[in-house]
């Protein structure tokens, strides 16, 4: 069987006709498979739901108990309709995965989801899995991103609260996995005082706590006076009346997206901290190298790039052009 | 380098004028000879490098990294120097120093120039590969003038600014008796003719203010619509300064000319055509140009009108009484059409001042300024001797369009307004304003912005046309950059006008009426 007839693009995302299943579908189907929690990739109504534990315990936590009709933890190889899946770290964040799909006879697929090869203390790292084609995010697809050490960052953001003590510091984060990152990082570095975080993150914090990340003292950050120089809290916080209550903070973002400055310019940011959850362009170049897959494809981001060095590499790749997936956790 | 990188990056994206003297403080504090120097210059905009052009920057990252992958990269970033400095592939670091940086740029041949930067580009980190490639294309944009730059140095605890002002002119980068001084060591001599010395500045007052002095102590003159120089002549050297002290003499070689004098003379700088002052936006015409080409020259004219003397044929003033300076300025022939005398008015009571305020001879008269008879020349801006009394701003009632959120104090709340204007069923934005309501107004506006938001872009909102604004300025000039064909001075919200429905605001045309 050829690659594209095991698995292709279709209005509701990547589908495997032999396994009846979508992965990571953009609208309700019958049965479900997710590689990982942020809301682009693990959305309600579907069918029947495979994932990991992790990611089945957000998806309940985001959604409710009730967003899809049956729930199945990805445990091991498993077979569905014509095909075996397995799941496999994928270094994004908590829970995150890559799938494996492998038929009796033709090549074997493996969706990577969004993925990240950088040391992350909140989640399992990204497993490489043999395959013969490899389905990439592109996310970062540009040599324009090479993200530094991201404990350079964190010591960033700590001498900026030495230079202006003052000033309560707003780092900007996603729920899910970039809030958890952060906060890991700058203990790492040394910061032991309690941060605090908005209303927002608190669910998604508690959840990586009980599955034993530590991150330190968390406090609320929704009284009049927030006690900490530290507070993290949603990008979409920052246009709300929430932020009213600090009188000169000084604005960041955690993002991989402030690697350029037109970008960290376009979002008012003063303290732009390039911290990603996504590959960035050597690490994905070096992935493809280590893998050496007889075929890549792209799924969303700046495909061109991608597929530029694939040729260059003389690797057969192509767009799957998929839409439906922003940057959330970005 | 590491240090100079990271202080540009934070300077970049840092709005408030404190924090960037705070930054650069604290730099210039912890970073040692020469390269504190070198970098104070290199953010005012004081070093003369060679400049690299952005074809030879193509080029060199061509040898790096295949081409179709450069532009796909550069269309993306959107700048060719921060482009190259992303993907140039990393090589040995070994933090080489600014002056190493520096001496690269100011000593190698043309010839040599490609190749040694590549050399340096192996040799930094991402950050500081931009910092040299913006040093090396001349354009560092980190908001940092010569005038902050002093404030900056004044905060490290030795010289004050009016003390760094006076000398400033004589020294050149990287500065380092000027360091030495700072940290307690002599003062070094002023090495430059015609030097700079620090002004005297008048304070604002009000009728109300006046009637507690007695109209005999003062003088008073016209407040001319120009901008404030100090010109200076001496012994062959002339200088035209800002009264920042910013050398801006390149811009007026007519009156460069004209001054054909031995001193040092306050005063203010007019487009002057036949006898007729021009309003300030035709003076705006000649400002921030390094030369002057000779049609501007004939079609612009500049002149000074003067006011008062520092030094004169080697005497120095300053510590004499106003009316004694005076009495030299009055007598002082200058000899050229170009350079005259501001003259004195007549007035007996504060109130025939006020009649002659309120009714001036030309329209680029901003009101009127009120000096002691017997001040003496003292720099900065005392509280007593000199007061200017402004003519009262010009107002129109305009409708908020557009409202964006504010940095630091004013994180959250939507505090830059963009206000227009009715053209037929229209609203034509014709500026914006910052400032002029309290805190509590603010507060009031943000509420409003909230609830009338039509549209978002990023973190600009579109308004309903609804809340009208009474918005006060300065001055108006045609303006070809603005859709409204005008441009305000100094514009802010003077008024919220709750009550007012959008309807009845101003029309453009009651503002082209005012030009």
């Amino acid at each position: 069987m050829r690659a594209d007839s095991i698995l292709f693009p279709t209005e509701s995302g990547l589908y495997c006709p032999e396994g009846g299943f979508h992965i990571d579908p953009l609208r309700p189907v019958e049965r479900a498979l997710i590689t990982h929690g942020h809301s682009d990739h693990a959305r309600s109504g579907h069918g029947a739901v495979m994932a990991t534990r992790e990611t089945l315990d957000i998806m309940r936590l985001r959604m409710g108990p009730d967003f899809a009709a049956s729930t199945q933890i990805a445990d091991g190889p498993t077979r569905i309709g014509g095909v075996t899946v397995s799941f496999h770290p994928a270094g994004h964040v908590l829970g995150s995965a890559q799938i494996a799909v492998t038929p009796d006879r033709g090549p074997k697929i493996v969706v990577s989801g969004d993925y990240c090869r950088a040391p992350n203390p909140t989640c399992l790292p990204f497993e490489p899995v043999p395959c013969d084609v490899f389905v990439t995010e592109a996310t970062f697809g540009l040599p324009v991103f090479r993200f530094p050490e991201p404990l350079t960052q964190a010591a960033k953001l700590l001498a900026s609260m030495a230079e202006f003590p003052d000033r309560q510091h707003l780092i900007g984060a996603y729920a899910l996995g970039k809030a958890q990152h952060v906060i890991s990082l700058v203990r790492e570095a040394g910061y032991a005082a309690p941060i605090a975080i908005h209303g927002a993150l608190k669910t998604l914090c508690d959840y990586y706590i009980g599955q034993g990340v530590d991150l330190g003292e968390l406090i609320p950050a929704t009284a009049d006076e927030v006690p900490a120089q530290l507070v993290i809290a949603p990008p979409s916080a920052f246009a709300s009346l929430w932020v009213q209550r600090f009188r000169d903070p000084v604005i960041g973002f955690a993002s991989g997206w402030m690697a350029v400055r037109a970008r960290a310019r376009q979002r008012g940011v003063e303290l732009p901290l390039i911290i990603s959850d996504h590959v960035d362009w050597p690490s994905l170049t070096a992935t493809l190298t280590e893998l050496a897959p007889s075929e890549v494809w792209v799924t969303h981001g700046t495909e061109d790039g991608v597929i530029r060095w694939c040729e260059l590499a003389q690797t057969p790749a192509r767009p799957l052009r998929l839409v439906g997936y922003e940057d959330e956790a970005e | 380098m590491k240090a100079f990188a990271s202080l540009l990056e934070r300077l970049a994206f840092t709005p408030s004028r404190n924090a960037k003297l705070q930054l650069v403080r604290h730099y210039l504090e912890r970073t040692p000879d020469p390269d504190r120097g070198w970098a104070l210059a290199a953010m005012t905009g004081d070093l003369q490098l060679r400049t690299v052009t952005p074809s030879m920057l193509r080029g060199l990252a061509a040898e790096r990294l295949d081409e179709k992958l450069l532009a796909l990269s550069y269309d993306f970033v959107g700048d060719l120097a921060e482009t190259i400095a992303l993907v140039w592939p990393d090589g040995a670091e070994d933090d080489p120093s600014l002056s190493q940086a520096v001496d690269l740029l100011r000593t190698t041949g043309k010839v040599a120039l490609p190749a040694a930067i590549s050399a340096m580009l192996d040799r930094l980190g991402p950050s500081e590969r931009l910092a040299f490639l913006k040093l090396a294309t001349g354009n560092l944009r980190v908001g940092f003038s010569a005038r902050m730059a002093r404030m900056a140095l004044a905060g490290m605890g030795g010289p004050s600014v009016p003390d760094l002002e006076e000398l400033w002119h004589g020294l050149s980068p990287p500065y380092v008796p000027l360091f030495d001084w700072i940290a307690g060591g002599a003062r070094p001599e002023n090495a430059a003719r015609a030097p700079f010395r620090p002004v005297m500045l008048a304070t604002p007052t009000d009728l109300e203010e006046l009637r507690a002095l007695s109209p005999d102590d003062f003088y008073a003159e016209w407040k001319w619509d120009g901008i404030r120089v100090q010109a200076v002549s001496d012994e062959g050297i002339r200088r035209l300064y800002s009264r920042t002290g910013e050398d801006i003499s390149e811009a007026f070689p007519d009156v460069i000319d004209a001054m054909d004098f031995d001193g040092t003379a306050d005063g203010e700088l007019l487009v002057r055509r036949d006898g007729e002052i021009a309003p300030f936006g035709e003076l705006q015409k000649r400002l921030n140009r390094k030369s002057v080409g000779k049609g501007l020259l004939a079609s612009h004219p500049a002149g000074l009108r003067l006011y008062d003397l520092l030094i004169w044929l080697g005497r120095d003033l300053r510590s004499e009484p106003l009316h004694q300076r005076r009495a030299v300025l009055d007598a002082a022939d200058f000899g050229d059409a170009r350079i005259d005398v501001s003259s004195l008015l007549k007035f007996a009571t504060w109130d025939d001042l006020a009649k002659l305020r309120a009714d001036p001879p030309a329209t680029v008269i901003e009101g009127v300024m009120i000096k002691r008879r017997d001040s003496a020349y003292v720099s900065g801006r005392p509280r007593g001797p000199w007061f200017k009394w402004k003519r009262d701003p010009m107002v129109v009632d305009a409708v908020l369009i557009y409202a964006q959120r504010g940095h630091g104090k004013r994180s959250g709340f939507h505090s830059d307004f963009t206000f227009g204007l009715w053209d037929g069923p229209e609203l034509v934005p014709v500026g914006k304003a910052y400032f002029g309501f309290t805190d509590a107004e603010l507060r009031e506006l943000d509420k409003f912005v909230r609830a009338n938001t039509t549209e978002r872009y990023g973190p600009v909102r579109a308004l309903a046309p609804k809340l009208v604004v009474e918005v006060a300025f300065e001055g108006l000039n045609r303006s070809s950059r603005h859709r409204s064909g005008v441009a305000m001075r100094f514009p802010r919200i003077s008024r919220i006008r709750w009550d007012k429905p959008a309807a009845e605001a101003d029309h453009l045309a009651t503002l082209e009426a005012l030009l």
